[in-house]
């Protein structure tokens, strides 16, 4: 029975790579894959939402005049946070299920992998859910674009404003691991390059349920801000027991290096507050913002975008609008050409670029989280504190180490 | 930067008492292990998502009931016992005949299902539960949260009970007889198997218990318990399951060696506790308090 | 250390009519491993074999010496780490690496081994965990291993400098060749003497010291064989899908590969390899259904400990055997 379950899977695939044959009276046919993370650690702020802001995007794009020619599929999958479970379904996307751009892809390790797929097999990958700044560094790729933040974005982001508005001595609690030194180490050269001076760090395991020993540590280097430059769970226990120990009370701050709003839903403000973070998009600074967030929870169980969600958002509609531009969607390389001639521009994100090197450019914002008493409605979790322009929120071209960049 | 003398005598006296907060939790669980190997002969590889039943327990009882920490205290444990019995009488029971493995891999297999579901229903990323007990006392080398001063007294309590009603009652002594001969005991017309639902409710409650009282403290979610099962597995090797004083002084002592370890050097803060078991295998295979069975 | 392991015992083959049938049965079935990517997938058909070599080392340990590791994902990741390392970083050829990979593996087998032995049954399952754990832990914070990251992009160079394997489909055929050596080394392995010393080892361990065997070596070198050939499928599979990451050394990994020997059946020599294609047909047909994933696989955890646990070609075996009682329960 299996086996027949196989074959007839097999047969099916097959088909539909015949199907995809098409003639040029027909439609543009193009299939979108949302790949990412639905049931773990980051299905909160990417997961069966991305999905949706894909087919909204689509929707959205579909109803111009420019949509006229084309039909879209938007199919998705959980990768699990494997990495090898996400390049068979990239694999097995691009060479039989005939897809032509996968999105969203948050955890690093499975989106450099798909990454390296994408080129491979010249499609397209449009990054909205991971952090690695890797992606349009040293493994960028002339078919891959990184939308809504990165690592470097965020160390900059939080870096810069923080110790510029006087929070010039810093101490980390960092990830012991890849992702936790990379971001340690950019925000830090962000703090020294603006003056101010790093007085002790602390290397943590991953997935260490008590921070209180490295609470302890912080407190006493008498640092103004104690940076978080770790992830997920443990960032959510050290600003939980940070509470608890009356660390910001007694007069330090914390500095979230990479949290998301749903992160900050899930502590809850009577304990998140007076966190600083930077984030690219946050659902209640514009109307539109505010009416793409209720369109989206009314289809999510109440809960609201993350910047994630609206990369993806944008994201599609830019491919779409590249690939309508061009009448074609098969050669990936050149669709992402196209992409980054065409200027990017959309409700979410408003007017930007993407650069030689992949990125998408945007301004970022650093927020203060509210306390429980200014918070008035559902989600109302932010104030912001500073903009930082498109120019300076990503990393200059300058010092990128992607080759695209190098030889031009 | 912490250099190794850079250390003032009573910044080690504070991180010493942390220690001894975090073993009060290694305590706990690999009480519930020792107390159900006992007497079932099963590792009861549940006890992490039982752990995280404890906690998720409290917070449903608080945001759907209303009831507060206190009474969750006492409530959570007891329904994730009585979850636990059931699962005693459906399914372990069955494979009592068995080789021990088996036992092993149906209660893997119940954690992994347990674990998915609350995935499933609540997301991965965890619920905010607040502390019951703000505020602290500023001890001078310290700064003592009142709750994690409570989870250390209170946990303490809860050994030393465990251990006087099994070592010194006749309950107790009912309960170790059975461990050595449960037909003897059974022939004196004690009903064996009773006790033995019974037993395996207690070992789950003390789970549950160490899991509201990690609620407050870390956040509810439902990977919680899995990473921490495999440290108190170490625990339990390190220790030996023949004592129940042994489970409660190595967790206790391990929690303080952890917390020793995260000032010295914190990088391997995660993984001590394995290499001391590594040693102890070494040097002493039926681990500190154990007896070669 | 043992030498009934020896060249002369490998070389002896089956004499039975039974192994007539079983030779006809093998051809059969190579020859349907052979024709498979015209049909199936070739990505995918080779993750299968990866896992299904896995499954077989797993069973060699649990099936015919009954010491249950839930620790195998260090062999088998760690084995995928120093593969992909040696290839992406020291130029090595995929051949090489793979036994790079595959020596590594059965050294940290020794070490591992050397420990977990002084325990038996549970205490031995929980030190494997431990052990597993702490390597765990290595790689994530090891600066060679990428952290969370993983290996990426390992380049396919040609094998034996002849082979191209950019190419799926002839990657598939080397593939298969590993899985077909690796797998006819445990067949030889349960079916030589040595195999009988462990088989009765698992049967009754007291009467097999007793009878004059150093149980505990033979128990180690089934241990570093078994590590050494999961190394091997780790190895492999890091050449297959050109990165090595976490999930290969996380304990999920070691729940899982028990999970692919239980489901087909323990002490089957063909049991782990149909396990394994079932999971994995699983994990790639649930994909939609991420969250579900974890349930399933508890349930099936917990039916087949509770109902079925000889596994399926147990139960087909048993079935067989019971329908004809002349005939041999065979493997």
């Amino acid at each position: 029975m299996r086996l027949a379950a196989m074959f007839l899977a097999a047969g099916s695939l097959l088909a539909a790579g015949a199907a995809q044959a098409q003639t040029p009276a027909a439609p543009l046919a193009v299939k979108i894959g949302v790949l990412n993370d639905q049931s773990g650690l980051y299905a909160d702020l990417g997961g069966p939402g991305s999905v949706w802001a894909a087919k909204k995007a689509v929707a959205d794009f579909l109803a111009t005049p420019a949509g006229k020619n084309l039909k879209v599929d938007v199919v998705f999958a959980d990768h699990q946070n494997k990495a090898d479970v996400g390049t068979a379904i990239a694999r097995q996307w691009f060479d039989v299920d005939g897809v032509d751009v996968i999105l969203d892809v948050p955890n690093s390790g499975v989106a450099l992998a798909v990454n390296q797929v994408a080129k491979e097999k010249n499609k397209v990958f449009i990054n909205s859910g991971a952090a690695a700044s890797d992606l349009t560094g040293k493994a960028c790729t002339p078919n891959t674009v990184h939308w809504t933040y990165d690592t470097w974005a965020l160390a900059n982001g939080t870096g810069k404003a923080i110790t510029k508005n006087g929070g010039d001595t810093w101490f980390f609690i960092t990830a012991d691991y890849a992702f936790g030194h990379a971001l340690e180490r950019d925000t830090a050269a962000v703090v020294a390059a603006n003056g101010g001076k790093v007085v002790g760090q602390v290397r943590v395991p991953l997935n260490n349920a008590d921070f209180s020993s490295f609470l302890l540590q912080a407190q006493s280097s008498k640092a103004k801000i104690i940076g978080l430059a770790n992830a997920g769970g443990d960032t959510i226990n050290s600003i939980k027991q940070a509470a608890e120990y009356g660390i910001v009370e007694g007069g330090q701050k914390l500095a979230g290096l990479l949290i998301f709003l749903s992160d900050v839903n899930s502590l809850g403000l009577k304990t998140a507050q007076g966190l600083t973070l930077t984030e690219a998009w946050y659902w209640d600074m514009t109307d539109e913002n505010r009416a793409f967030a209720k369109e989206f929870a009314a289809a999510n169980r109440g809960v609201h975008p993350t910047m994630v969600h609206a990369g993806v958002y944008a994201g599609t509609l830019h491919y779409l609008k590249a690939v309508a531009a061009l009448g074609a969607d098969k050669d990936g390389a050149a669709v992402v050409a196209e992409m980054k001639k065409l200027p990017t521009d959309d409700k979410l994100f408003g007017k930007g670029e993407i650069r030689a090197d992949g990125r998408q450019i945007h301004p970022m914002f650093l927020f203060e989280v509210k306390k429980p008493s200014e918070s008035k409605y559902p989600y109302d979790y932010y104030t912001l504190k500073a903009t930082i322009p498109a120019n300076e929120a990503f990393r200059p071209l300058s010092e990128s180490e992607c080759p695209l960049v190098k030889k031009s | 930067m912490f250099e190794l003398l850079g250390i003032a005598p009573q910044a080690l006296f504070g991180q010493l008492l942390l220690g001894l907060i975090n073993g009060a939790f290694y305590a706990i669980l690999s009480l519930g292990l020792a107390v159900i190997f006992g007497l079932l002969n099963v590792i009861n590889f549940t006890h992490g998502a039982q752990y995280m039943m404890g906690a998720f327990g409290a917070w449903m009882l608080l945001n759907y009931v209303g009831i507060p920490f206190w009474g969750a205290l006492v409530l959570s444990p007891i329904i994730v016992a009585i979850i636990g019995m059931v699962i005693e009488r459906t399914l372990l029971r069955r494979l009592y005949h068995l080789d021990h493995l088996y036992g092993l891999l149906l209660t893997f297999g119940l954690g992994l299902i347990i674990e998915g579901l609350f995935r499933r229903q609540y997301g991965s990323s965890g619920l905010p539960y607040n502390n019951p007990l703000p505020g602290g006392t500023n001890l001078g080398f310290m700064f003592l949260p009142n709750y994690r001063a409570f989870v250390v007294v209170f946990s303490l309590a809860i050994c030393i009970g465990t251990w006087f009603v099994i070592e010194r009652t006749k309950l107790g002594s009912y309960l170790r007889a059975a461990t050595e001969r449960p037909d003897l005991v059974q022939a004196f017309g004690i009903d064996v198997p009773r006790m033995i639902t019974l037993t395996y409710g207690f070992g789950v409650g003390l789970a549950a218990l160490a899991g509201v009282l990690a609620a407050p403290a870390y956040q509810v979610s439902p990977t919680m318990g899995s990473n921490l099962i495999i440290v108190v597995f170490a625990v339990v090797v390190i220790g030996g399951m023949g004592s129940i004083m042994g489970a409660i002084v190595t967790g206790f002592g391990l929690g303080l060696v952890e917390g020793l370890t995260k000032v010295f050097y914190p990088e391997a803060s995660s993984t001590v506790i394995f290499v001391i078991m590594a040693i102890v295998l070494l040097v002493k295979p039926a681990g500190l308090f154990g007896t070669v069975k | 250390m043992s030498t009934t392991s020896s060249p002369a015992a490998l070389a002896g083959g089956p004499a039975s009519t039974g192994g007539v049938l079983r030779l006809v049965g093998a051809a059969i079935a190579l020859a349907l491993l052979i024709a498979a990517p015209l049909a199936i997938y070739p990505v995918f058909l080779m993750k299968v074999l990866c896992f299904a070599l896995f499954a077989c080392a797993f069973n060699l340990l649990l099936g015919y010496v009954g010491l249950l590791s839930f620790g195998h994902a260090m062999f088998f990741g760690g084995a995928a780490y120093i593969c992909a390392h040696a290839v992406k970083n020291w130029g090595l050829t995929p051949e090489l690496g793979i036994l790079a990979g595959v020596a590594f593996a059965a050294l940290l087998g020794l070490v591992a081994g050397l420990l977990a032995i002084r325990r038996l049954g549970i205490y031995f399952a929980m030190v494997t965990l431990a052990l597993a754990q702490m390597f765990f832990f290595f790689c994530l914070q090891a600066r060679f291993t990428g952290g969370e990251d993983g290996l990426q992009g390992v380049p396919r160079r040609a094998v034996f400098g002849l082979i191209d394997i950019t190419k799926d489909l002839n990657l598939y055929y080397v593939v298969l060749a590993i899985f077909v050596i690796g797998f006819a080394i445990i067949y030889r392995t349960i079916h030589s003497p040595f195999g009988q010393v462990l088989k009765a080892i698992r049967e009754n361990e007291p009467r097999a010291i007793s009878l004059g065997y150093r149980v505990n070596q033979y128990k180690l070198l089934a241990f570093v064989l078994s590590a050494a050939l999961a190394g091997l499928a780790g190895a492999t599979k890091a050449i297959v899908f050109q990165l090595a990451s976490l999930t290969d050394v996380a304990w999920q990994m070691s729940g899982e590969v028990i999970l692919m020997t239980l489901v087909g059946g323990m002490g089957t020599v063909l049991g782990p390899v149909v396990g394994a294609g079932i999971i994995v047909t699983m994990q790639n047909y649930l994909a939609g259904f991420g969250e579900w994933v974890l349930v399933i696989q508890g349930v099936i955890f917990v039916v087949v400990v509770s109902l079925f646990r000889r596994g399926l070609v147990g139960e087909v075996i048993a079935l067989f055997s019971r329908q004809k009682p002349g005939a041999p329960a065979g493997h």
